[in-house]
């Protein structure tokens, strides 16, 4: 029993056989963490670092606990408070961790592929995306499938992406995943903000209209608008994203149909999701975050089952 | 390949230890059966449909321990975890460890680790199918066990749920 990736880099690389393996041992870390003790021994050997290079409240926080559940050291680091401050290369950096025997890297970065670099250049580490750019966020694709198959039963649903398709890592990580795992997927948004080629290149429906999009799905995926990726006006202003695809609590009720509706943080309330939406009856977006630990433990588990065999070839 | 217990024979030695189980105890309602899984719990859902047969079913507190996280071979290989099931307190009870198969003891040590995290019981004692005598690797010992055996490292004891037989390949 292995992942057949030694780096998560992305879901883009994982098979549907990989993605069942981590949701099923998410099943029992979930088990673990109701427990008085919430801690393992499994990673009691094994250092990992935080790298983040890039601002993160929820998945820094998930992943250091995530880590400490499993009882496995942890170093955070920050790009504002270190030495890249000065000029360091990411390459740089991450060697001078490294040569402090690290085994785990998480890794986020504003830049597309530069966890894809590192592992290249680090064969021996075991190298975990935290979010590169507008490229990938495997691990919130894995805990938002965890949450849907919790709440529904399956992945064997409609799910919908609302919002910033275009910039946004969570939007491809989720279309490859539900793709693989053979859920129906739709992206919805202003036309600017979804990518020309999306229905081709994914296999997923386009529909630019809210309502006729919500009435279509069992689980309804808002997207935070990404405002500091967008260096162009691609529409004329928040209230106007909101009074057109905003998800509204009268548009839901208009639709009558019960939807469940998830968010990956952080909420601009009341821009892509109104607030009574956000704390209303179907939202999971709490139970998402709370799925993260378990989530982000099983990924860390099952990446530790390599770190043996990089260490008889380092040594 | 040697059949070490036949249908008949696992049938009654499933009996004795159910009655071996609870034959000292005046109340059941202190013991708390933990099955290892996941082959343990084969054998302890076997064996607590016989004790169900002797002690009325609601008295009963039976759970399911999964112990791959705490396990000492982490390292070299990696498990595929199952479901723990333990929905009560293990806490100044009398748990009783149930597994099939006894050999180096590594699993029961786990066990007894992974036990820990749930509480602090009165007594752990340990039930077993088989024991393969003189293989420990640490100092583990059954209190209650079905058969005895010899065996050398390279043979494998194999039981079937299927069949309803014990054997040594």
């Amino acid at each position: 029993m292995q992942l057949s990736t030694q780096h998560l880099l992305g879901i883009k690389d994982l098979s549907s056989q990989d993605i069942s393996l981590i949701l099923s041992t998410a099943t029992q870390f979930k088990e673990v963490l109701q427990r008085t003790v919430k801690k393992v021994p499994s990673l009691r050997d094994v250092t990992v670092v935080n790298l983040f290079f890039e601002n993160s409240t929820r998945t820094r926080i998930s992943f250091e606990i995530a880590e400490k559940r499993l009882n496995a050291d942890t170093i955070n680091f920050s790009a504002s408070s270190s030495s890249v401050s000065k000029g360091e290369t990411l390459l740089d950096t991450v060697n001078n961790i490294l040569s402090m025997k690290v085994d785990m890297v998480v890794m986020r970065h504003s830049a597309s592929g530069a966890p894809h670099f590192l592992s290249k250049q680090l064969p021996k580490t075991a190298i975990i995306n935290a979010g590169d750019g507008t490229n990938e966020h495997p691990t919130q694709a894995l805990l938002d499938a965890f949450s849907i198959i919790e709440k529904c039963g399956s992945l064997q649903k409609k799910v919908l992406l609302v919002g910033d398709i275009m910039h946004s890592r969570v939007a491809l990580s989720n279309i490859y995943l539900l793709k693989k795992m053979g859920a129906e997927v739709m992206v919805s948004g202003p036309p600017t903000l979804i990518p020309k080629y999306v229905s081709e290149a994914f296999d997923v429906r386009v529909e630019y209209d809210l309502e006729k999009a919500l009435k279509w799905c069992d689980v309804a995926n808002v997207l935070r608008i990404q405002l500091e990726r967008q260096n162009q006006v691609l529409f004329s202003s928040l209230r106007e994203y909101n009074l057109a695809y905003g998800v509204k609590k009268e548009l839901l009720d208009k639709i009558g149909k019960e939807i469940v509706i998830m968010h990956p943080g952080p909420i601009n309330r009341g821009v892509e999701l109104d607030s009574d939406v956000a704390d209303g009856d179907g939202s999971i977006i709490l139970q998402q975050v709370e799925n993260g630990v378990a989530v982000r433990m099983a990924v860390l588990y099952l990446l530790s089952g390599k770190i043996n065999e990089l260490r008889t070839e380092l040594a | 390949m040697k059949t070490i217990l036949d249908k008949k024979q696992l049938e009654l030695t499933l009996l004795r230890l159910a009655h071996q189980l609870i034959e000292n105890e005046a109340d059941v309602k202190g013991i708390v059966f933990i099955g290892i899984q996941p082959r343990g719990v084969k054998f302890s859902d076997r064996l607590m449909s016989c004790i169900y047969t002797l002690v009325a079913k609601d008295n009963i507190q039976y759970g399911r321990l999964d112990i791959t996280f705490y396990r000492d071979d982490i390292r070299k290989q990696l498990h595929e975890p199952n479901q723990t099931d333990l929905n009560f307190s293990i806490e100044g009870k009398k748990v009783i460890l149930i597994d099939d198969v006894l050999y180096t003891g590594r699993t029961v040590r786990a066990a007894l680790d992974a036990l820990q995290d749930f509480g602090r019981p009165d007594s752990v004692e340990l039930c077993v199918l088989i024991d393969r005598r003189f293989s420990r690797q640490v100092p583990i010992q059954p209190d209650y066990c079905g058969k005895s055996i010899d065996t050398i490292m390279s043979q494998e004891v194999k039981v079937s749920w299927d069949r309803e037989c014990v054997e040594l390949f």
